[in-house]
Formats: structure tokens, sequence, C-alpha cells
């Protein structure tokens, strides 16, 4: 076998590889589409039916149930308040961290990063009460100040990472130049920094909007995100995969296509970090 | 200000103020199931005919709704008007004085004709503390096309050894069926609902009048030995993961002969869109052996107020409508009589709904027959057929459950199960401070 013939197939074997894994990944989602199409004892039927005849059923149950777009309103509002929220927060912390290093800055960051350790249910009860005591039980700014303070460490991480990417010269030549530390920061850092802030904005996006488990205990009617109205559809007496199923396709469609959308911001942000 | 800016100035202020004062939201705490949902539909009957009560409906799957109204009656967090709980969550709340007694219900509401069972369950000394919705026993399913085949005949009254003989006959696992599902997922309401009815019916129960576990004991051991041998031999494989809906599936997608469940399921497998075998299931009595006392289940799903709520008389009013006998004539009347909510009036079981609802007769005489203070052959002290009316008893009937379901799969030996059963209960009950 010759060297070019060996680099062919190994070529092979890695896309195959590649392939099948993104398959095996993508499966959980094309079977809940499908099965979001399927009738109750269709989507129960032993063994799985990939053939069918497809029903909308389910979607017109779920319109006349629930209100889909209140509740999609809900997590829009509060998942771009919570990354907005956070960024404000994150950008300078992890500016100060980046470029200023004290010996304090790794343990600070471990530190941070620890708080995620910690089972959410764990502090249930005092969140709860303190919900309670300021009138947000059931309230956006309760999910926007809880998700802000549980996606911080993250983003922090992923923030500092990429400023430490961008070599110090580059803002001293700002400096220079007469850049005041809002120009330095706006003009300079920011547009350098762009991929991975993209990517920091996406993962904390899709985070806000995967959230269940404050979602469900924080919220009741006016306040409800989708994944208080997934949780609504599961039923331990009765059969509903079918409607389950098109329930979580509704409620993932807008951040997949939001996704979709910023795939190429993401990537670059992710694979290359922010100035490599 | 002209004269007639400031008439119509004072007339937006009273037409807004009497708005304020006279609009109430209520906000309900509901199960997905297909009672409640039918419920939360023809609700807006009730928002016509209360143009002044406005429903805001938070619909949530049973675990959830336990743990999320838990957290917000302990801390009288108020987020709910009306919550819809079981009679173990009745019981206890009410005497812990977290919910409004239902007190002063208007005569029209005929509380003589609830099933006097449904009503004790959900009392505290006396005092009602809900209102109950819909009540369910457990009865027996089976398939009249397979006994028919194999030359069997299903007794009205059958015994836990009978349905095993049937179960083993009709098992043909090459053909994936088996002669019997019953739940095997690990949980209080789960596993343990149903294996708490087959130890009661051979003659077991969980404490002594001195609060003392009684795993140790022979009818625990037969009750055990005889639940692990006849899934063995008859039941579905992973078994151990089978909860009501696997279940369900499983004999409605014709894979099983024989099933012992909620009542509840009557409507479900009778269904020609969710079962195929429809037109060949029959019903009769939870199995009994050596009593049949507690050897069929009772629970409600019942609407209560916290005392929490700010609006307790609206809460009121609608938990009573739709608890009411109007409101089942309703349900008769938009969705058919078969889907009127069983188990809780005497009244439902007219004879066109006796006709509707095939199952309705064994159901009957099971709720009737049920007596949660007396669910044991010994006697005992606490309340509840297939559950514990303590606080302790969600914990304790998880761990037992997940010993049970080891027992299942071939982890432990039906031995082990029970000793450490017998010593987790000991231990939780001692540091519960029992006996008390």
């Amino acid at each position: 076998m010759t060297l070019q013939q060996s680099r062919r197939l190994q070529s092979l074997l890695l896309g195959t590889l590649a392939w099948a894994i993104a398959i095996i990944i993508f499966f959980p989602i094309f079977w809940m589409v499908l099965t979001s199409f399927k009738t109750e004892i269709d989507a129960f039927a032993t063994p799985p039916q990939l053939f069918f005849t497809p029903t909308l059923e389910n979607y017109l149950h779920i319109n006349e149930r629930s209100d889909y777009f209140s509740f999609a309103w809900n997590s829009v509002v509060i998942s771009f308040s919570a990354t907005a929220l956070c960024l404000l927060i994150a950008v300078p912390a992890a500016y100060s961290m980046a470029f200023y290093e004290t010996q304090r800055t790794n343990g600070t960051l471990l530190w941070m990063l620890s708080t995620k350790m910690l089972p959410p249910v764990g502090v249930l009860m005092p969140i709860y009460l303190l919900a309670k005591s300021f009138g947000l039980l059931d309230t956006r700014i309760a999910l926007i100040v809880i998700y802000t303070l549980i996606n911080l460490p993250i983003v922090v991480w992923m923030v500092y990472t990429y400023f430490k990417d961008i070599p110090k010269d580059i803002l001293e030549a700002a400096r220079l130049d007469g850049a005041t530390l809002a120009q330095e920061m706006l003009r300079v850092l920011l547009p350098i920094a762009k991929g991975g802030l993209a990517s920091t904005v996406l993962l904390s996006l899709i985070l806000c909007w995967n959230e269940a488990f404050w979602s469900l205990n924080l919220t009741s009617s006016k306040a409800a995100p989708l994944t208080a109205l997934i949780a609504s559809y599961s039923s331990p007496e009765g059969l509903f995969w079918a409607k389950l199923s098109a329930v979580s396709t509704l409620a993932c469609a807008p951040i997949l296509i939001f996704g979709w959308i910023s795939q190429k911001q993401l990537v670059r942000g992710l694979s290359f970090g922010a100035v490599k | 200000m002209q004269p007639t800016a400031k008439a119509l100035l004072a007339l937006t202020c009273m037409t807004l103020s009497s708005v304020s004062l006279g609009a109430q939201t209520l906000t309900i705490a509901t199960v997905n199931n297909s009672d409640m949902i039918r419920m939360q539909k023809l609700s807006k009957t009730f928002e016509t005919e209360h143009p002044d009560i406005k429903l805001n409906w938070v619909v949530l799957e049973e675990n959830v709704l336990r743990q999320r109204l838990t957290t917000d009656i302990a801390t009288q967090g108020g987020q709910f008007d009306v919550l819809t709980i079981g009679m173990y969550e009745a019981a206890l709340w009410g005497a812990k004085g977290w919910l409004e007694p239902m007190k002063d219900l208007p005569a029209s509401y005929a509380l003589d004709d609830v099933f006097p069972s449904v009503r004790e369950g959900l009392s505290v000394k006396g005092s009602l503390y809900a209102l109950p919705f819909y009540a369910e026993s457990s009865i027996t399913y089976y398939r009249t096309d397979l006994f028919k085949d194999a030359g069997l005949t299903m007794p009205e009254r059958p015994t836990w050894e009978q349905i095993a003989g049937f179960a083993e006959k009709l098992t043909n696992k090459d053909k994936e069926q088996y002669g019997i599902c019953l739940r095997g997922k690990a949980g209080w309401g789960e596993n343990m609902a149903l294996i708490t009815t087959v130890a009661n019916a051979y003659g077991a129960r969980w404490f002594d009048e001195q609060w003392k576990p009684e795993f140790s004991g022979a009818e625990w051991k037969n009750a055990l030995n005889f639940y692990v041998d006849t899934m063995k031999k008859s039941g579905p494989p992973g078994a151990s993961s089978n909860g009501f809906n696997e279940n369900l599936a499983l004999f409605n997608s014709g894979k099983c002969a024989i099933w012992v469940d909620a009542s509840v399921a009557g409507s479900f497998v009778t269904d020609k869109t969710q079962s195929k075998v429809a037109d060949h299931v029959r019903f009769t009595y939870a199995p009994h052996q050596v009593t049949d006392k507690g050897s069929a289940w009772l629970y409600s799903w019942a609407l209560a107020i916290p005392t929490s709520s700010k609006a307790k008389d609206a809460a009121k009013e609608f938990s009573a409508w739709a608890t009411s006998k109007e409101y089942g004539e309703l349900v008769a009347k938009t969705d058919g009589i078969a889907n009127v909510p069983p188990g809780t009036r005497a009244s439902t079981y007219s004879d066109a709904y006796m006709s509707a609802a095939p199952f309705a007769k064994v159901t009957l005489e099971s709720l009737k027959a049920a007596d949660p203070s007396k669910p044991t052959l010994k006697p005992v002290p606490y309340i509840g057929i297939q559950l514990v009316t303590i606080p302790e008893f969600q914990g304790i009937g998880t761990q037992v459950g997940k010993l049970f379901s080891a027992a299942l799969i071939g982890q432990t030996t039906v031995d082990q199960a029970l000793t450490a059963a017998q010593q987790t209960t000991e231990r939780e009950m001692k540091r519960a401070g029992y006996p008390k």
C-alpha cells in the first residue's frame, strides 16, 4: 500500500467514524421528531416502528391545550436577559483576571467553578424562601437572576480563556494611542474576541433555555418557560410519549434554529479560539 | 379640567377599582392525566358562569407536582389556590393545619353521595380537607381470547395462586407472550403499591401495633417469594423497569395475558385507539390469598385549598363545582358517560354508566370494600392500604422498593432483601422517633 493509499484509507475511516458518531448523537433528536408524528399506540409499539401513517394530532392537541407562545416568550426573555446580564458581569471580571493577573487569580477561578459542583437541590429551600420574601415567585426576574448566577462561572472561564489568547501588546498599543479603558474594551478587545464571545453567548443561551430544575420550582403559570411546558406533558398514568415528543420538538426548535444560524461563529469560537 | 373630562376620569377610576376588587385569579396545580385535562377543558363553563373568577392552570407530572406542592405548602409560598393531591397528602397536610377544612359546602353538593371510604380517606379527625375528583382501586385485567384458547376460566374472585397457575399456562416466551405483568419499578407509589397489596393478601402488615416492622415474618416471606417466582416464570423481561405505563403498553400491544393494576386503566385497555386487544379484555377483582383484606388498593385524586391561598372562597367554589354531580353530568353530555370521573359518588353508577363502562361494576365493588382504617388481617397502628400514612413512608417505601426490585432481577435473594428491608425500616423508624 502506497503512502497516498494509506492516507486515503485513514481519511475514509476517520470520515466513517465521524459520521457514525454524528448519527449516534443525532439519533435521539431524530427519533423524538419522528415519534411526534405518531399516534400513541404507534409510539409504544414493540418493535419500534420506522414506517407509519404520520399524524398531526399531537401538535393539534398541544395547540388546543397549551398557550405555547406564552411559554416560548418567557423562555426567550429569560434566556436572553440572563445571558446579557451574565456577559455584563463576566467581561469586566475576565478582563481584570486575564490582563491584571495576581497570585489569587487561579484560585479565584477554581473557586468560581467549584460552585457548579453544588447540587441545586441543596440550596432549593433558602433560594425558595428568598424568592418568596422578595415577592419574586413566578416572576421572570427570579429566573433571570438565578440563571445569571449559575452560568456566571462558566461564562467567566470561557471569556477569560479567549482574553488570555490576546497579546497584551495590542492593548498597550491602543493605550499608547490614547485609548481610554472603555475604548480599549469596546474598540479593540471585543472585536478581536468576537468569535469567542459569540460561542459563549450561544452556550449560555442553550444552558438557560434547557434549565429545568429552577424553572419548575420557582415558576407556576405567569413566568413558566418551555421546560415547564414539557414537564406538563409527562404522566405516570396513561400513554403520553407521542404528545411529549411533539411538545419537546416545539421546545427545541427555536434554539436549534438559532444554533443552526450561528453555527459558523460557534465553530470558529470553539475550535480556533479568539485570535489563533 | 372640563366637567365632561372629570366625569370620564371618575367613571374610569370607578370601573378600574370595581374590576380590581371583583376579579379574582385562581392558580390551580394539577396532574397530567386524561380526567384532569378534561377538567381543564370544561372549566371554561365555570368561568362563563363565574365571570369574576379567572383560572390559571399549572399542569405537572405527578412526582414533580408532589415535590412542587410540598415545597410551596411547607414554606407557605402561596403560589397556588387549588391543589390536586392524593389521600396520603390530604391526611398529613390536613393534620398539620396546612389545608383549609372543606366546611359549609352547599346542600346541592350532596356530600352524602360521596363514598364513605373516599370521604374518610380525605379526612382527619372527622374534618374533610379535600374534595374527591376521582378514586381508583386495583383490579385484574385478563385476555378472554387467550383464556378461551387455553381452555381456562377466570373465577370472579381469584386467588394469587390461581393467577400464577393461569399465568404459567399462558406464557409463551418464544412468541413474546407473557402470562402476567406486574409493577417492578422501584418506588413507594410504584412496585410497593402492588407488592403491599400482595403482602396484605398473604396476611402480612408493614408494622405491628408497636410500629415494629414485620419483614422478618413468614407472611412477607411467602408474599415476596410468590411475587418474585411468578414474575420470573411468567413475567416479561426487564420487569424491574416496568411501572403502570410500561405494563399498560405491554398489555395494549397484546403481550400480557393478565395484568393487576389501577382500575383507571379500564378506559385505556378498552379504547380501540390505544389498545390492540380492546375487544378481548375482561375485568375481575384483585386477587386475594389468605385474606381479602387490603388485597385491592384505594387511591383518590382530590382538590384541596392551602391555608396560604388569598382567594379561599373562590377556590372552594371552584373545587365544589369540579367535584359536583353537575360536573359529572357536564362530562357525560360533552365527552360521553363512560368518561365521568369514577369512584367518588354513588350517583355516578347509574345503569347507563354501568353499561357504558364494562369495568365499572368491579371498580365500584372494590372501592366499597376498601377500608384504609382496617387494611390488613392483623391489627395495625396506621391508615392506608397500599401505603402507610406517615411522613416517613415516602422515603422508607422507596428504599424497600429498591431492595425488592433488586430481588426481582436476582441481584439479591428474597431472604436478603427482606432482611435488609427490616434493618432499613427499623433504623428509619427509630430515627423518626417511633413508637410515639
